[in-house]
């Protein structure tokens, strides 16, 4: 594959974001964090209905041990990172900035690992076993989401999915977790895409990667052709890993509005996701560590980590040898569409895929006046729609030219506030239109 | 937690000093101010020109209309109890400043700029809310109120400076005063709005408009030498503005480009059937305030269509009244009343050019 | 002279004129409307407030024309104005129950740990979304302002960074209770004068770690008047249904060991003392 003859694919929209701080973290190998001696493991890692605790205050569990049970069909299950004893089930401050519960666990230091479901050569496997695994398995969307695999591998029959992509494009700035897993692990990317091909019965795999990752480009393209998955190379521009726009750019399709990717016959997973499916089903262990990238200007050594899922984002921190200088904003996923936090204490969940220290003075608060009609925020939405415009109506408090003009359909990119001159909290208007209008329908 | 300070000499904030703010945490480097001093700079050259050709007093016209508009902000605010410094230093009213100064006579007297700069941010910003909700340009509302205020004084046209005369003479001029009778001069579209038209084509009136429409002044008129305002006299500096603005990425290139067309096939269609009623179409480009209309009043981001299409509307709107104003109207020039005429329609033409959402096509397919 | 009397004239002539076709026109084309809903809506206060459930008073007017709401459902009339409704359509008053809002939260800048770096919109249901709000506590007013915006009646006022209610302005319509992001505004009889000043159902001591005033469930106010208040999980409750409300003096006695619970004159002057302060700064 020539670099100069391949399509660079991409969408409408979008910005480029300058210096995007991914040479931080990028070049440094994924390394496994040290054990400690407490993991708080939140209950609620998946989108839908929190799963039902099995374990009591006192129990000694295994490594991969189950400690909640999918509650329901849209729920997943939640396994031990480590061995030890459990204290019971405690408040802890969730990513959302309320407090949540979670199962404290007494590391007893052996990460002594319960026996592993046996592996499935899924080759000739029976799609609904595989189905079964990764449910069993407790895979939710690891990019960020967070939303059960198991579901979305189960389409409604009169969905007609014949693509399955896999996002591998990391568009956030500083986030370099799904690059370091592609150049390391590509065949456990590749594996995992061909198992849930299999899992969908299609055929068509593509893995979206943007050109800034050529080394991880180069590593899966020389394993690609045996698991029958073809690289689509995606130009760099922000938001290419949202589902939608990946869709648009890789097969052309646009997913009607209000619609999911299966209404564009398409199934959108993440790369982290596909390494998780490839653990459960070939080597049968759950989703208990994932890789994080622990990176920001002042933090001493930027890199990424595999975290087990309950690590205090402190500990974290240490891991990557602490702060240079003293940081403004601690922010959870990528800076384009993280979420800031008020704690130290989150623990890292399956869908963290990154902890960013932003130092003091990127963090400094900056003043937003008024809108001077630049439209330049026309030209980076993605969605085609009219944030100025939009931004104007929640100000005014006039939800229903909101929502008239489809503030529902935004997908809070981000994009629109990163090129306002202005500096206007645009998706925060956004937000606040949504839950507006949520509470009137109801 | 003894552990976790060894490790790191600098202190962890506690979780309430964090920042906590919406996504996205990163935000482009272009603000507002940035936008103001950008265009600030893309108007030098064509203030140099109009020194240049008018000589030291039109500097001193430009610089007393910024200080004025500053002024006039100043008190507002204060007035109003807004901040005043946070105000001022974001550019706006120093540009509209010097815009409103672009579009004045060299030799215009500094107490009407003093009222100019009073109509332009009082009545043409701040009483809208200020800078975004202005709905016409405020320098192009300054510019007009004058012309109709003040006749007299807003046609007053000081001769430019000759490429050929010689320095000392220049300086003269500029002692005596700019706005004697001696020196004043027409417009070359005032010159053909006093012509009277010939509607038939003959030879005579193919020539109808030759003592200021003809090949050897075009160059003169590309360059800067011709009677008009400050800022609108050399197209060669205009242009040059023009392009800065575009590669600033301050302005929609639609709409100077849609503009300058619409006046071009315009007025080429006129004269190409009636040539006494209007001169060529290239006499039309290169005079009067058509180029400063068209790269700097026209793409006024506040006063013009946020969309694509809405400025193509706009622009063609724009070209469209200039021409009728120039060729049949009474006024010579019609740049102003275009735009601050088409800056009315813009909330109607931002209506019209709603855009379709991603995903609404295929949405509907579906529903088929 | 002449002149001015002809157009004197002249004017009063087209005058006429007019007024008669006007006149005229309006007679043709009157159209025919419920002369008793015109009555009800001017019975009616006018504000238009939407406390009723209906799009405004005109709309409450002809729904109780039609039978289809008691007068008394106008949470904003005093009785009087609703016997008055009722009176002149000859129908029954329906049971009136006058309400007022109460804001269950004392947790102002002073007592309640803050995030200091907020930086984003100032309104309470922008800043719930960002990180669920900048309070230490994820129930307690965030006194940005939504609900004294959005009252119809300028019955809230926002002291120190939290919303306090003017009972003698407040008229129950349930606005405020809608726009707030946190719930922690509740309609409550207007002749209770108690309430319990804490929303959080957190535990004791993670209340304490964020507040000085929170309740901590001690139980100490529902040990002493058991059929005034009720402990729901770790929050007492004042029970409204009680016949007698408690008073301020069942305040003193019980003696409650943070002060969350409160008359609410206790509770305005409380904050009133304290310094101006602007949700904006």
């Amino acid at each position: 594959m020539s670099k100069s003859s391949r399509e660079v694919l991409s969408f409408q929209g979008g910005i480029h974001p300058s210096g995007d701080g991914k040479q931080l973290s990028s070049g440094n190998p994924i390394q496994i964090a040290p054990l400690l001696d407490r993991y708080r493991v939140m209950i609620s890692q998946n989108v839908g209905k929190p799963p039902k605790p099995v374990v009591k205050p006192g129990d000694t569990v295994k490594k991969y041990q189950l400690l909640a049970e999918a509650d329901g069909f849209v729920s997943a299950n939640l396994h031990s990172p480590t061995s030890g004893k459990i204290i019971g089930i405690v408040d802890v401050p969730g990513p959302m900035g309320t407090l949540v519960p979670a199962i404290e666990i007494e590391a007893d230091g052996l990460d002594e690992a319960a026996e592993t479901w046996p592996p499935i050569a899924w080759r000739d496997a029976d799609p609904a076993d595989l189905l079964k695994r990764v449910g069993d398995a407790g895979l939710v969307g690891m990019g960020g989401a967070a939303f059960p695999t198991r579901v979305k591998f189960s389409p409604p029959p009169e969905k007609k999915i014949d693509t399955l992509i896999l996002n591998g494009a990391e568009c956030e700035p500083y986030l370099t977790a799904d690059h370091r897993l592609m150049l390391e692990h590509p065949e456990k990317v590749l594996e995992g895409a061909a198992i849930s091909g299999r899992m969908l019965g299609v055929s068509n795999i593509y893995i979206g990667v943007e050109v800034n990752k050529e080394d991880a480009i180069q590593a899966l393209g020389r394993r690609a052709s045996e698991y029958g998955v073809k690289i689509a190379t995606l130009k760099v521009q922000y938001p290419q890993g949202s589902e939608k726009q990946l869709i648009m750019a890789i097969t052309g399709r646009a997913v009607p509005a209000g619609g999911l990717p299966m209404d564009a016959g398409c199934v959108v997973q993440n790369v982290g996701t596909a390494a998780a499916v490839t653990d459960a089903v070939v080597s049968g262990i759950p989703l208990v560590e994932r890789v994080t990238t622990v990176t920001g200007e002042v933090v001493k050594n930027p890199g990424n980590w595999m975290l087990k899922i309950g690590t205090p984002v402190i500990k974290a921190i240490e891991f990557a040898g602490g702060v240079t200088a003293e940081p403004g904003k601690l922010i959870l996923g990528g800076p384009m569409m993280g979420f800031a936090q008020k704690s130290f204490d989150v623990p890292v969940s399956k869908n963290t895929s990154g902890i960013l220290l932003l130092p003091v003075s990127e963090a400094l608060t900056y003043g937003s006046v008024g809108c001077i009609r630049c439209g330049r925020c026309l030209e980076a939405c993605p969605m085609n729609l009219m944030p100025c415009l939009l931004g104007n109506a929640v100000e005014g408090e006039k939800f229903d030219i909101a929502a008239q003009n489809h503030v529902m359909d935004c997908i809070e990119c981000g994009s629109c506030a990163y090129v306002c001159p202005a500096h206007r909290p645009l998706v925060q208007h956004m937000r606040r239109a949504k839950a507006e209008i949520r509470k009137r329908k109801k | 937690m003894s552990e976790n300070e060894n490790k790191s000499e600098v202190r962890l904030p506690s979780g309430s000093e964090l920042v906590l703010s919406v996504s996205p945490h990163l935000t482009g480097s272009d603000s507002v101010r940035r936008i103001m001093y950008k265009v600030l700079l893309s108007l030098v050259p064509a203030a140099v020109a109009g020194v240049f050709f008018f000589g030291f007093y039109a500097l001193v016209v430009m610089l007393a209309t910024m200080l004025f508009c500053i002024g006039a902000e100043a008190l507002w605010c204060k007035l109003a109890g807004k901040p005043v410094m946070g105000t001022i230093a974001d550019g706006s009213a120093a540009l509209t400043g010097l815009l409103l100064a672009m579009n004045l006579p060299p030799g215009v007297p500094l107490w009407v700029c003093l009222v100019g700069a009073f109509i332009a941010i009082w009545l043409g910003k701040q009483v809208f809310g200020g800078l975004g909700h202005n709905p016409f340009n405020p320098a192009l509302v300054a510019r007009v109120g004058l012309l109709i205020a003040l006749p007299a004084i807003m046609t007053t046209w000081p001769a430019p400076r000759s490429l050929g005369e010689p320095e000392a003479a220049m300086i003269e001029r500029n002692v005596t005063g700019a706005t004697t009778d001696a020196t004043s001069g027409a417009t070359p579209l005032g010159e053909v709005s006093t012509t009277p038209k010939i509607l038939d084509r003959t030879p005579q009136a193919e020539m109808n408009f030759s003592s200021v429409d003809s090949d050897r002044y075009y160059w003169r008129y590309f360059l800067g030498e011709k009677g008009g305002c400050i800022g609108e006299t050399s197209v060669l500096a205009l242009l040059i503005g023009g392009i800065m603005l575009i590669c600033f990425n301050l302005i929609n290139w639609r709409v100077p480009i849609c503009y300058i067309g619409t006046v071009a096939v315009f007025t080429g269609l006129v004269n190409f059937f009636f040539p006494g009623v209007t001169p060529t179409p290239l006499f039309h480009l290169l005079t009067g305030g058509l180029m400063l209309g068209a790269f700097f009043m026209a793409t006024d981001m506040v006063t013009s269509p946020i969309t694509g299409t809405g400025c193509i509307i706009f622009a063609i709107g724009c070209g469209i009244i200039t021409s009728v104003i120039r060729i049949w109207g009474n006024y010579p020039e019609g740049v102003s009343f275009s735009i601050l005429f088409m800056n009315a329609l813009v909330p109607l033409i931002d209506r019209w050019c709603v855009r379709q959402p991603f995903g609404y096509v295929a949405k509907r397919e579906v529903a088929k | 002279m002449e002149t001015i009397l002809f157009a004197i004239l002249l004017m009063a002539v087209i005058g006429l004129v007019l007024g008669l076709v006007i006149g005229w026109f309006a007679k043709i084309f009157q159209i025919e409307s419920d002369s008793r809903v015109e009555l009800v809506t001017e019975l009616l206060p006018g504000a238009n407030c939407g406390g009723c459930g209906k799009a405004g008073c005109s709309d409450f007017a002809k729904s109780v024309v039609s039978g289809e709401n008691p007068p008394s459902k106008c949470p904003v009339s005093s009785k009087e104005q609703v016997t008055a409704i009722a009176l002149a359509l000859g129908i029954d008053a329906g049971e009136s129950f006058q309400q007022r809002a109460v804001v269950c939260c004392g947790g102002d800048r002073e007592q309640t740990k803050r995030l200091l770096n907020y930086n984003g919109v100032v309104d309470c249901v922008s800043a719930s979304l960002v990180a669920g709000g900048p309070k230490g506590c994820s129930y307690g007013c965030l006194g940005m302002g939504t609900c004294a915006r959005k009252c119809p009646f300028g019955a809230i006022e926002i002291i120190n960074n939290l919303a306090v209610v003017h009972r003698e302005l407040c008229v129950g319509c349930g606005t405020c209770v809608a726009a707030c992001p946190r719930g922690v505004i509740k309609l409550v009889p207007a002749d209770a004068e108690v309430h319990v000043y804490c929303n959080s159902p957190a535990k004791g001591p993670a209340k304490r770690q964020v507040c000085n005033v929170p309740c901590l469930g001690c139980r100490k106010c529902a040990r002493a008047f058991p059929n005034k208040f009720k402990v729901d999980g770790f929050k007492a409750q004042v029970n409204y249904e009680a016949k007698p409300l408690p008073t301020a003096d069942d305040v003193q006695a019980v003696g409650c060991p943070t002060g969350c619970l409160l008359t609410a004159d206790e509770h305005l002057k409380i904050e009133q003392n304290e310094p101006e302060w602007s949700p904006e700064k």
